[in-house]
């Protein structure tokens, strides 16, 4: 079913290679997933992205950079996609890519931020809205393969900002190591103990990993919310050597 | 050219007349960066012109808001495609400023604060058509957009309108600045379309 | 700083200038001497072009524009860039 995961030669990663809508759904009222289908798909490693080119009929391209958001599935690959209000790209694939439309991949890419199943410590996860896409990657790469302990910390504005909150909450019960703690920033849900507001060091505290204990610190999401949690870490005592991040864009 | 994808169209592109080939009107003011937005304060803020003699004039912040101030309705035009129409601004004339400086010089480098630069032809900063603007649409230039101070030469692309000016040097051969370096065009001409070297 | 992004968004446009994987990949600033993981990199862009600082002193360590028919690239900010020639990611 799914390929190894080889990630793949580099005259493969550097050409844009065509890629099929196959399947789509919402995960919010703001974000999608997209399926797309590549020929020969070579596998890629969790945390991983592609690069998207659009071409339009007067010739006009943009390109954009979306994480993979679970690992490969044949030929089939997932990104999940936040619409930007006034952005240029993706209020056109969240709301108007039609199936069997094709647009242009680069990919896999990346090496930086990557959790591979044989990295056998303990896990920190920390997501920022769609930040969490690459997170979740890692999360479905680890499910049955791996009894690495992974946290994750997911901060969104309201509930109904969670993406993927469903999946999360059987992964919490069912996937075995998984811990799964929410920070909404404003909204929180009736009755939630922990009022809305941003993520601060209670939270780390609370639902991360000591300092002390050889965790891999991943986190991801726009660059206020990635610099924020960096500095929470540092200040926690963990080693800037085992915190990776990426940064979306935005602010 | 790549695979077109049906139905995706970039911005649209205006072709009303007042914008130049290639630009779709925004009604933004989008916020495109290099680097770290400097902070300066204003009483360490200087603007300096140096001639290719070495000669330099030099104008403090209280000294440039003392000279003559204009208003001026500008169309600004970015090489990234997006055109802004009568945006409203205030500041000194080049004119003004560069007045009393003897030269034989025909080009003119742009330092910013921050280390960008820019360079253009030393007649494009002359008759009316720059100005050190420290006012938009009616309220101070805040930092993002350039602010305390910027240049404006809005017949050119908007990256020759460099944001957090701090200077010119004047020189007889002209010389590549920030984006110049990376390929972008020397004179920056939108009506000619010129956004890279060799166009 | 400021920046948008890091150096992992430099991951596609670097794979047409180097053969070997280049996030993971470390350079050290010509002005302070810091060695950082290119994907560590604080980045401004994509447009006009992407700018790759140093984390620790804000210095253009790497530039490189997209043209429509060239790629241009400034690495003078960077003394020295290890590589590892990669088979795999």
């Amino acid at each position: 079913m799914a390929r190894a995961a080889i990630p793949g030669r580099l005259s493969v990663r550097r050409a844009w290679r065509p890629a099929v809508l196959v399947d789509r759904w919402a995960e919010t009222s703001s974000a999608s997933t997209l399926v797309l289908e590549v020929d020969d798909w070579p596998g890629h490693l969790a945390g991983q992205h592609v690069d998207v080119q659009l071409t339009a009929e007067d010739g006009y391209q943009a390109s954009r950079s979306y994480s993979l958001a679970a690992p490969a599935d044949g030929d089939r690959i997932e990104i999940t996609v936040q619409r930007l209000p006034r952005g240029e790209v993706s209020p056109f694939l969240v709301d108007e890519l039609a199936p069997e439309a094709v647009l242009e991949v680069r990919g896999p890419l990346g090496g930086w931020f990557v959790w591979r199943a044989k990295d056998r410590g303990p896990v920190l996860l920390v997501a920022g809205g769609s930040g969490i896409v690459p997170l979740m990657a890692m999360i479905r790469a680890r499910a049955g393969v791996s009894r690495a302990p992974f946290r994750l910390l997911y901060s969104v504005r309201t509930p109904q900002d969670r993406i993927y909150a469903a999946e999360l909450h059987r992964r919490a019960e069912d996937d075995g190591g998984l811990d799964v703690a929410w920070v909404h920033t404003r909204t929180a849900p009736a009755g939630d103990p922990r009022p809305p507001g941003r993520l601060g060091a209670d939270d780390l505290a609370g639902h991360g990993w000591p300092p002390d204990g050889d965790a891999t610190c991943y986190v991801c999401g726009p660059t206020g919310f990635v610099e924020a949690a960096s500095t929470l870490l540092l200040a926690a005592g963990h080693d800037p050597g085992r915190i990776r991040t990426e940064r979306f864009g935005g602010a | 050219m790549g695979i077109i994808t049906r139905g995706f169209r970039g911005r649209r592109v205006d072709d009303g007349g007042r914008t130049p080939p290639g630009q779709y009107l925004t009604g933004d003011f989008p916020v495109l960066s290099a680097g770290p937005t400097p902070r300066v304060p204003l009483d360490a803020w200087t603007f300096t012109v140096r001639a290719e003699s070495g000669d330099v004039q030099a104008w403090s912040w209280a000294e440039l808001t003392a000279l003559p101030v204009e208003e001026v309705t500008v169309d600004i035009h970015c090489v990234t495609r997006w055109s802004k129409l009568d945006t409203v601004w205030r500041g000194v004339s080049m004119d003004t400023l560069l007045a009393k400086v003897e030269t034989a010089a025909d080009y003119a480098l742009v330092h910013s604060y921050g280390g960008y630069t820019t360079n253009l032809p030393l007649e494009d900063l002359l008759g009316g058509q720059a100005w050190v603007v420290f006012e938009y649409d009616g309220a101070e230039l805040g930092p993002e957009h350039g602010g305390p101070a910027r240049l404006l030469v809005p017949h050119l692309y908007f990256w020759k309108s460099a944001k957090w000016v701090r200077g010119i040097d004047l020189r007889h051969q002209d010389e590549p600045g920030f984006w110049e370096q990376l390929g972008y065009h020397d004179y920056g001409d939108p009506w000619r379309e010129q956004r890279y070297q060799g166009d | 700083m400021d920046a948008t992004y890091d150096g992992n968004i430099l991951a596609g446009p670097l794979a047409e200038v180097f053969t070997a994987e280049i996030t993971t990949a470390v350079a050290r600033c010509r002005n302070c001497g810091r060695s950082s993981a290119v994907a560590e990199l604080a980045v401004y862009g994509p447009d006009p072009g992407l700018v790759a600082r140093c984390p620790g002193c804000a210095e253009a360590m790497l530039r490189l524009v997209r043209a429509p028919d060239a790629i241009w690239l400034d690495l003078s900010g960077v003394i020295a860039i290890r590589l590892t020639p990669s088979t795999s990611g």
